[in-house]
């Protein structure tokens, strides 16, 4: 009962809405609901990646530390997002840290759990990597329109 | 064509290099959001600004203006007093009748919040009967101007979302694309986009994509303009002339010109 609660509730996020509930069940079976604090350090650049989220309320700010800038946000993430794209590449760290800017309400995918599963059946596989794209391709375009600057003056 | 004099008021620094003048202007008897006025300076030329403030305030008026270009550096290092030649207004503006009995999504990034100043106004007069989401984009918290309005925006009932593609340690707000706040509906969604060219493209596609019809969604486009009244030919974009035709455009009629290299 628990478990088809948590896939229905998976199946509300924008990442895995529409799929059947036999597969929410399947990712819910590597999930927990889980509930963050402000400040709560979710990831840190380096560790060991062994959970993603999804994010059904709340901010989330992304940062990494540079040399002599001290710590930067890169990005802030919130509802419908997802915190933690690189789960399915090695060698599995995070590139960032991540820490909740407010009460955040998520998901709590264990990675180790979805990459067996995905590895166990390539239908599975497939259906979440193609869900993955999604956000991936978002993400790889935002990065280039930050990387153009285009609110700067033209030189 | 013949240009008034006008004589800045007041001055207000929005952001690194932009201001934005508070003019009295004879001559001035009000227009439609989104259209916009020829400023000059003798022996410096002119150039088209938007009017940011003051559509409905006869004989006062609000520029606001980013030194990049001679007369642009020479309009914004103006001080209260000085004069300056202004003509207008020109070019058609915001349809804000489009979005009679539909929800309202503005997207501003950048200085494209001054054109679109008098449209958020013109909607907060309704936001209570309806849902209107304004989003915010700008380079960095320090660009982010009209800071003074966005609590009476708030105020009106206005969703207001921001965010910024870079920020220093400390700001508490969002950072990332604007396209990233983007929503639409429930129901027909009107949208109105003002920002950098290629920032307005992306977000007509994503406004696209949420089901907004490409008739619903209104850009404010740029080319250099000389004359202001579709005489000289100097803004034209395939075969529109800007300053007359536009400079507002809805998406179905700019995309395939958007999408031509070089147009």
């Amino acid at each position: 009962m628990m478990i088809r609660d948590l896939g229905e509730v998976i199946g509300q996020h924008r990442l895995f809405a529409g799929l059947d509930p036999a597969f929410l069940d399947l990712v819910a079976g590597c999930s927990a609901n889980r509930v963050f604090r402000p400040g709560t350090v979710l990831a840190r650049e380096g560790a060991s990646f062994d959970h993603l989220y999804l994010l059904r309320a709340g901010h989330v700010g992304l940062d990494v530390v540079a040399p002599g800038r001290g710590r930067l946000r890169i990005q802030t993430v919130g509802p419908d997002d997802v915190l933690g794209l690189s789960w399915l590449v090695p060698p599995y760290v995070w590139r960032y840290d991540a820490t909740a800017l407010e009460e955040v309400r998520a998901v709590e995918i264990d990675a180790t759990c979805l990459r067996a599963k995905c590895e166990a059946d390539p239908a599975v596989g497939y259906a979440v990597l193609k869900r993955f794209m999604q956000p991936i391709v978002e993400r790889l375009q935002g990065t280039r329109l930050q990387l153009l600057d285009v609110y700067g003056t033209p030189r | 064509m013949l240009p008034g004099v006008g004589r800045v008021l007041s001055c207000r620094t929005e952001a690194p290099d932009v201001v934005t003048h508070r003019i009295a202007w004879d001559g001035w008897e009000g227009c439609a959001p989104g259209q916009f006025n020829m400023l000059g300076l003798p022996g410096l030329g002119e150039v088209p600004i938007s009017v940011s403030g003051g559509t409905r305030t006869p004989g006062e008026v609000l520029h606001t203006i980013r030194a990049v270009g001679p007369v642009s550096r020479g309009l914004a290092a103006l001080k209260p007093g000085a004069a300056l030649t202004m003509r207008g207004p020109y070019g058609r503006g915001w349809p804000v009748e489009a979005a009679d009995g539909a929800q309202v999504t503005i997207v501003a990034g950048g200085l494209g919040l001054a054109p679109l100043r008098p449209v958020i106004r013109h909607f907060a007069e309704t936001a209570r009967a309806r849902r209107v989401r304004l989003v915010i984009g700008a380079r960095s918290p320090a660009d982010l101007g009209f800071l003074q309005d966005y609590d009476d925006w708030r105020g009106a009932g206005i969703d207001l979302a921001l965010t910024v593609d870079h920020a220093p340690p400390g700001w508490p707000g969002r950072v990332g694309v604007v396209t990233d706040l983007i929503s639409a509906g429930p129901g027909r969604t009107v949208a109105y986009v003002c920002g950098p060219e290629i920032m307005m493209r992306v977000s007509a596609m994503r406004l696209q994509a949420l089901g907004v019809d490409a008739g619903d969604i209104f850009l404010s486009l740029e080319r250099n303009m000389k004359c202001g009244a579709g005489l000289c030919g100097h803004c034209q974009l395939g075969p529109v002339l800007l300053c007359r035709d536009g400079p507002v455009l809805d998406w179905a009629r700019a995309r395939p010109l958007m999408m031509v290299e070089d147009l």
